[in-house]
């Protein structure tokens, strides 16, 4: 490995995280080149003096400026959030609609009165057996019933 | 951030509370103005907030929110709206204390050995202006690597940059320090 080459890959080794085979090629370089090493060497202490700086606290007021800051956000909303209704709304109308259906599936109130319902019992025979002669077939077939003027005129016939 | 995202404001306040020093720091190294740095950090956990609803975790939680503190910091100090006067960066390193952030002489009182404190806060000082002359890129690229401890491929994402170029530019970074704070390097190979 040339010196140029190993610039890339100084840091790394400093750091410790070269793969293995080029921490072996680069420890090889080493042994072999005195200003390489003492780069590393540099470097090594380099990173040893960044270490003194201390580290500072934020001031005491810091959390609750951020906090302050960020409650004074407002609730952000995107523009589908305008097509979203509210959670009430949607029950509100899910009530509506259960009401409809329930209102809909019941069988119709009856509008007949007590009285009304009494009569036809009592002429229910009457209204069967009406049911069955209105529709009797054979009834069909029997001629016509002679009509009233022509009565009339056979009444006068025989007073005749 | 799955949890916040999910509306657990307690999972915010977790966020806050383990991030909160991290953030800070690196902002201060970048900006070397507490009060900025402080600013500058809120405005990153507002923003994290705000696109709580947006996040998507594609990468990892550090790297999207150091990416938001970088942007801001690379910003701000090229904006060079809160910086001090360049001067300051120039002037010889002296044991006064040259700025409110850390009272020196007040500590150095208290301190048992003062000339040893004046040492080590000597050493500090030429350290943070070896950090500060840095360019801002190599700066935000040492301060990830050497104290968030972020790997090579959080970094270049966090920089927008390819891998190479960010061992390119980490190689420059600290070349330049050892350049810089070669008295010191001198001591500790001793």
């Amino acid at each position: 490995m040339s010196c140029s080459r190993m610039e890339n890959k100084i840091l790394g080794y400093v750091d410790g995280h070269l793969k293995e085979s080029e921490r072996l090629e680069m420890e090889k370089h080493l042994a072999a080149c005195a200003a390489c090493n003492l780069r590393v060497n540099e470097f090594r202490a380099v990173t040893g003096l960044l270490d003194e700086l201390p580290v500072i606290e934020p001031s005491e007021a810091f959390d609750l400026r951020v906090r302050a800051r960020v409650a004074a956000e407002p609730a952000k909303q995107s523009w589908w959030a305008w097509f979203a209704p509210s959670p009430r709304v949607v029950f509100a109308a899910s009530m509506l609609l259960l009401a409809t259906v329930w209102l809909g599936s019941r069988p119709p109130e009856s509008s007949l009165s007590a009285a009304d319902i009494d009569k036809i019992n009592q002429n229910m025979q009457v209204l069967e057996n009406y049911d069955v002669i209105s529709d009797f077939a054979p009834l069909s077939e029997l001629p016509q019933p002679v009509q009233n003027d022509d009565d009339s005129d056979a009444n006068q016939t025989q007073k005749m | 951030m799955l949890d916040v995202k999910a509306g657990d404001e307690q999972s915010f306040a977790l966020l806050l509370h383990r991030y909160r020093t991290p953030l800070v720091n690196f902002l201060y190294r970048m900006v070397r103005n507490r009060e900025q740095a402080e600013d500058l950090a809120q405005e990153v956990f507002w923003r994290v907030y705000r696109a709580r609803e947006d996040y998507v975790p594609s990468a990892k939680f550090t790297t999207w929110l150091f990416r938001i503190a970088t942007n801001l910091a690379l910003n701000s100090v090229r904006d060079n709206r809160y910086q001090r006067l360049e001067i300051s960066l120039d002037a010889p390193v002296t044991a006064d204390a040259e700025d409110g952030d850390e009272k020196t002489l007040d500590v150095a009182e208290k301190h048992p050995n003062i000339e040893q404190h004046l040492i080590e806060e000597t050493r500090r000082k030429m350290i943070r202006h070896a950090i500060e002359k840095l360019p801002e890129k190599q700066r935000a690229a040492v301060l990830l690597h050497k104290y968030q401890e972020l790997d090579y491929g959080e970094i270049s994402k966090i920089l927008d940059c390819s891998e190479s170029a960010l061992k390119s530019l980490l190689f420059r970074a600290y070349e330049s320090l050892r350049v810089e704070l070669a008295p010191l390097v001198a001591q500790q190979g001793k």
